[in-house]
């Protein structure tokens, strides 16, 4: 049924008979056709949980200074998606991002961190470090954070601008509201470099490698 | 700093009282070092830091490197530092590969508690005496000495979807 427009003064003058009792008859019908919007519970469950997510007060390294403390300053706000409220405990929190380098001791800390969480939970994984261990290929940072907990987003960038964290946080709301943005290799032209596709993971070490690190554990073990 | 001469002088006063304790001396780049024969480390630390006239009573660093390929391998390095006179010396002992170890200074430097440790973490060598020469900065259950130059970089090969399209 085709719901006529009306003008706010006369929308007004209906929601104050309506609250006076006034209202009866197709006036009644009419009201609530205007006012009235039905959706399934669970839609309106994840349309309230993407918009009021309690992000962790949680920061690792650089990257820290772009997401959980500029984004929530008044330049950038992350107050209009309904995120303002960082929580200091995990237990009362329902989105972690991992800002910055995970070194494998913090490692642990942050999987506890993760777990302490209530369902239902997200985490954010932001910039090169913590998506990818970054420009740190060595013995002391995680390779990616996936590794060890799992990660709904990664946000690239080094460190990334608040905007684009922004961005990323717009992107997790949507996948809470069960709308994720998918089809990115379509989209740039990368399927089929998926590493199964590949043939076997392409993390595995080269011949030299692995041979380095069997020469240093006997060296060390010895 | 004391200068060229200046080293050789120390040098000859060190000889003095604690003969064949200094094997060399370098002096490069405005920094004079002293190069000691590693079980006396502790003679020379103490006569550094005791005699009068020395006074190099503040140890600003202690550090490790690793000169591989060469033998005696690992260069401990203590800077020490003269605060009266804001004068600087390194002393340096070298250690062969298959036994790293040499005194503690904790007794003479409390400071030197933690850098020790630092190294013993990152290099691997063992500080005899130390009250507690444990891990300090990586995990307790870490396997290996990564900051020694024969130990793998570690990491994960990387692969571009740019460049593999482009270069086969």
């Amino acid at each position: 049924m085709e719901v006529e427009r009306r003008t706010l003064e006369s929308r007004q003058a209906s929601a104050r008979d309506m609250l006076r009792g006034d209202l009866e008859g197709e006036d009644l019908e009419r009201y609530v056709e205007e006012r009235v919007v039905t959706t399934t519970f669970e839609k309106m469950l994840n349309l309230a949980r993407a918009n009021s997510i309690f992000p962790l007060t949680f920061g690792l390294a650089c990257c820290a200074i772009e997401a959980p403390i500029s984004i929530v300053t008044a330049r950038y706000d992350l107050a209009r998606f309904g995120a303002e409220a960082l929580r200091a405990s995990p237990r009362q929190a329902d989105l972690i991002i991992l800002s910055g380098r995970v070194s494998i001791k913090m490692a642990p800390v942050v999987r506890r961190l993760y777990d302490q969480m209530l369902e239902p939970k997200w985490a954010i994984s932001m910039g090169a470090c913590s998506s990818s261990g970054g420009m740190f290929a060595n013995y002391a940072v995680v390779q990616g954070a996936d590794k060890f907990m799992p990660i709904d987003l990664h946000v690239p960038g080094c460190p990334p601008r608040p905007e684009a964290v922004m961005y990323g946080f717009n992107k997790l709301q949507r996948k809470i509201m069960g709308n994720p943005d998918q089809g990115w290799r379509q989209r740039y032209n990368a399927v089929g470099t998926e590493e199964w596709a590949r043939g076997g993971p392409a993390s595995k070490p080269s011949a030299e490698a692995a041979e380095a690190y069997d020469l240093a554990r006997e060296l060390t073990l010895a | 700093m004391p200068d060229g001469p200046g080293l050789e002088l120390l040098r000859g006063e060190i000889d003095r009282d604690a003969p064949g304790a200094v094997l060399a001396t370098s002096y490069e780049k405005e920094r004079a070092a002293l190069i000691v024969d590693a079980v006396r480390i502790i003679e020379v630390l103490a006569w550094l830091r005791d005699t009068p006239g020395q006074g190099y009573r503040f140890l600003s660093s202690l550090h490790v490197a690793d000169y591989l390929p060469a033998e005696p391998r690992f260069g401990v390095h203590y800077e020490l530092l003269n605060r009266e006179r804001v004068e600087r010396i390194r002393v340096k002992a070298m250690l062969s590969s298959d036994s790293p170890e040499i005194a503690s200074c904790v007794e003479l430097f409390p400071t030197a508690n933690f850098q020790e440790r630092e190294a013993f973490d990152f290099f691997g060598i063992v500080f005899t005496g130390h009250p507690e020469l444990t891990r300090i900065l990586l995990p307790e259950d870490y396997v290996g000495f990564p900051q020694r130059r024969d130990f793998p970089v570690g990491g994960e090969p990387v692969t571009f979807t740019y460049s593999e399209k482009r270069y086969g």
